[in-house]
């Protein structure tokens, strides 16, 4: 029997964003990832084509980090001690991207400086030609003070720099608003307050171009339908056209999964959890699915086996199987 | 989908005779939109009108209910497309496949701690739901002793998988009494399918890979007189089943019925063993209704599981716990003071790691409207003054003899307003995650 396929034409779109910058384009990427463009929800080719599929980003650190579970630090081994080898086994994995995270200190425990965040990031760029991101320590003075120089000592690589929270955005807008850069705004799991950052870092005159959004998600088990809905609503709210909601969103599965006890902890948990580290990819994973059905442009993750389940299945997802 | 008020009022005589009680036809009809009147109410209504405000009043995703020895499973009368619009209702049934090459000895063996799974989460219990029982011979009797195997062992519902009719009235004979779902009926055996069905009171698996196709067969299976059926709409990759998934939820809450019905999932027939649990994990957000996996694996079951509990939460109703003082291992008057909220999972988070330390402690649980520690704090529910309002009204320095309270490290921030608050407490800042709270009391305190 005839059967009318219900079909949402929305008014609106998400913007496009291009992330990193070629030797032409006034950096030294090899390549350039660009993300967004979504004109319907997450993969329904039968409604609108999907110009960009959701990408991959490794999460990395500038030193061997002190809090992740020794499940990550088994799989990658001695890399964890140099992030220009550790991006290169990323980017021989086919990621993206490569999101690298300063530390609050070095490795001999002394306060990481500017100085030392800027060779690092160069010895990244250096080592890949995968774009880019790089995040402060999460504290505000110290954020800016490595993000300015960084943000300076880069420019034209069009990196993404983070993380902006309402609390401090200025100082990261400036530097990447100066220095031809990119960020990515946060804000805790609302509709109204990531609209609200947005707005800000707008009104600071950053390029609709250059913004990413975050609405935090929490992980598979501690408050990801949260997340999930406030991601549903974002892209609605997109489609619709709202333009203070259509940016690319990132969101950070790797590590919102790894720090929960199912993935970081072995021992001394319930034998119902099963086998340690099949549990800890399925975490990661399984997160990492229900945030890119949700709507997630950039996933940035940990573990190798994770990537490449999600790189599976992105290409499954964004492969058309029926006409439009 | 529910008729507006003025939809129904063209169905009422429209004489406005005031005997339903209310002073117009049309608000009487705005008080049946509203679900505040039954149509009894009306002594008037035509036969026609009523059976039109019946149709409408069905759910758009028929309930199917399986059972087996007194337990039952549900699935379907789902309302919305999306969870924040209202909610979803009837979790999908996570059910494991076993194939009748096995032996009834094997699949014992494979059964039995599949069916000791049990997991607790935030103080809810998971589990399986059932078991599939799939014919690969083609042998009647190798169909009917692995369902037989199964059912010696396991009282959970059962969805019983063979294409040839002959199988599967074998496999039903062994459960005769019990409703399993039957799968499936297809453009070829239909008609048989339907039979079986119809004898055993069963509900109807179809199968069909496409829309048109699918919509078909249920509207013949009606006619036939098998009304409760399950969708399986084919499309073993994630895209495909993505798209006709979200087709057939649209099609149902447009009131579209022959495909009001809810949806079987395969992740067992994923195009890879990697992707299977990725294309469960998606059948969970997006509307399955069953989701059958190709074998028992604890390590996937937590998290599926738990993904599911996570995505059929009410969101206006946070699931929370009783603001109060807690107590955990016992605690005495030198016991540490804990802060958290009500968040259900917070609170689930933190009191199991301060139980799995083994260290006696006091815990207390502000109100913060069920909200979790960063998100309660963005939205002003969880500040210095409803932490110290609660500190005092639970009683806290009756039950200790130190003055000291440890606060969770997200928000940190709050100490000094603290202080201010609860003049002559030390307020000390604690880890951001539960989970490294044993360390933090074993070190810190």
């Amino acid at each position: 029997m005839p059967v009318e396929i219900p079909k949402d034409n929305w008014p609106g779109a998400v913007r496009t964003i291009t992330l990193g910058a070629t030797a032409a384009e006034g950096g030294s990427r090899r390549q350039v990832v660009t993300v967004g463009g979504a004109k319907s929800l997450p993969f329904l080719h039968f409604e609108a084509i999907h110009p960009y599929r959701p990408v991959i980003a490794l999460e990395i650190r500038d030193r061997r980090p002190d809090d992740w579970s020794p499940l990550l630090i088994k799989t990658w081994q001695e890399v964890v001690d140099d992030p220009a080898s550790w991006a290169q086994a990323g980017e021989k994995l086919g990621v993206d991207l490569i999101q690298l995270t300063l530390s609050l200190t070095k490795a001999d425990g002394s306060s990481n400086t500017p100085a030392n965040a800027v060779n690092v990031v160069k010895a990244v760029l250096a080592a890949t030609g995968l774009p880019l991101l790089v995040f402060g320590p999460g504290q505000a003075e110290v954020d800016n003070e490595l993000l300015v120089a960084v943000a300076e000592a880069t420019k034209g690589e069009r990196l993404v720099l983070g993380i902006c929270e309402d609390k401090n955005y200025r100082t990261i807008v400036a530097a990447a608003l100066a220095n031809g850069h990119l960020v990515s705004a946060r804000t805790p799991m609302d509709v109204n307050l990531a609209k609200q950052l947005n707005i800000l870092i707008k009104d600071m005159g950053m390029p609709l171009d250059r913004i990413l959004m975050d609405p935090t998600t929490g992980a598979l088990g501690y408050g990801i339908e949260y997340g999930y809905s406030v991601m549903e609503r974002l892209r609605l709210a997109a489609l619709q056209g709202d333009t203070m909601t259509q940016f690319p969103m990132i969101v950070t599965p790797g590590f919102e999964a790894w720090k929960t006890k199912e993935a970081k902890v072995g021992e001394g948990v319930p034998a119902e959890w099963g086998d340690w580290e099949a549990r800890a990819i399925h975490w990661e994973s399984l997160t990492t699915i229900a945030l890119l059905e949700s709507g997630a442009d950039i996933v940035v993750l940990r573990h190798p086996e994770s990537i490449r389940r999600i790189q599976a299945a992105i290409q499954e997802l964004m492969t058309q199987a029926e006409p439009a | 989908m529910a008729l507006t008020g003025i939809q129904i009022y063209k169905l009422l005589p429209k004489t406005n005779c005031k005997d339903c009680g209310y002073p117009t036809c049309l608000a009487f009809a705005m008080k049946l939109a509203a679900k505040q009147e039954e149509l009894s109410a009306c002594p008037h209504v035509s036969e026609a009108a009523r059976a039109e405000l019946a149709e409408s009043s069905a759910p758009p995703v028929r309930l199917i209910t399986l059972k087996a020895n007194g337990n039952e499973f549900k699935s379907g009368n789902e309302t919305v497309l999306f969870r924040h619009e209202k909610t979803f209702v009837n979790k999908p049934g996570v059910f494991v496949r076993f194939s009748d090459d096995l032996s009834p000895a094997e699949i014992q063996a494979n059964l039995a701690p599949a069916e000791a799974f049990q997991v607790n989460y935030v103080g809810i219990s998971l589990a399986l739901d059932g078991y599939a029982v799939a014919s690969v011979t083609g042998n009647p009797e190798a169909f009917a002793g692995a369902v037989a195997a199964i059912r010696n062992l396991s009282h959970k519902p059962l969805i019983l998988i063979a294409r040839d009719p002959q199988v599967m009235a074998a496999g039903l004979r062994v459960v005769d009494g019990e409703t399993p779902l039957i799968y499936a009926a297809d453009q070829d055996n239909w008609q048989s399918m339907a039979e079986l069905a119809r004898q055993h009171q069963a509900p109807l698996a179809v199968r069909a890979d496409s829309l048109e196709d699918l919509a078909g067969l249920t509207e013949k299976l009606v006619a036939a007189g098998v009304e409760d059926l399950v969708l399986d709409p084919g499309g073993r990759d994630l895209a495909t089943s993505l798209s006709r998934c979200t087709q057939i939820r649209r099609l149902a809450l447009k009131n579209f019925r022959p495909l009001g019905y809810p949806i079987i999932a395969l992740p067992a027939e994923a195009s890879t063993p990697e992707i299977e649990p990725l294309m469960a994990a998606q059948s969970v957000a997006k509307y399955g209704g069953f989701i059958v996996l190709s074998s028992f694996t604890p390590e996937l079951l937590y998290p599926l599981l738990v993904l599911r509990q996570n995505i059929y939460t009410d969101p206006q109703k946070p699931i929370q716990v009783q603001p109060g003082l807690y107590e955990i291992n016992d605690p005495g008057p030198e016991s540490p003071v804990l802060v958290t909220t009500n968040f259900s999972i917070t609170y689930f988070s933190v009191a199991n790691e301060v139980e799995g330390s083994g260290i006696p402690a006091w815990l207390v649980v502000a109100d913060a409207e069920g909200m979790s520690v960063l998100t309660a704090w963005a939205a002003g529910k969880f500040d210095a003054e409803r932490i110290a309002k609660d500190v005092r009204s639970f009683g806290v320095a009756e039950k200790v003899t130190h003055k000291r309270i440890v606060l969770p490290g997200h928000v940190a921030v709050l100490s000094g307003e603290l202080e201010e608050e609860l003049p002559g407490w030390e307020i000390r800042v604690g880890p951001r995650e539960a989970v490294d709270l044993p360390s933090f009391l074993k070190q810190a305190l």
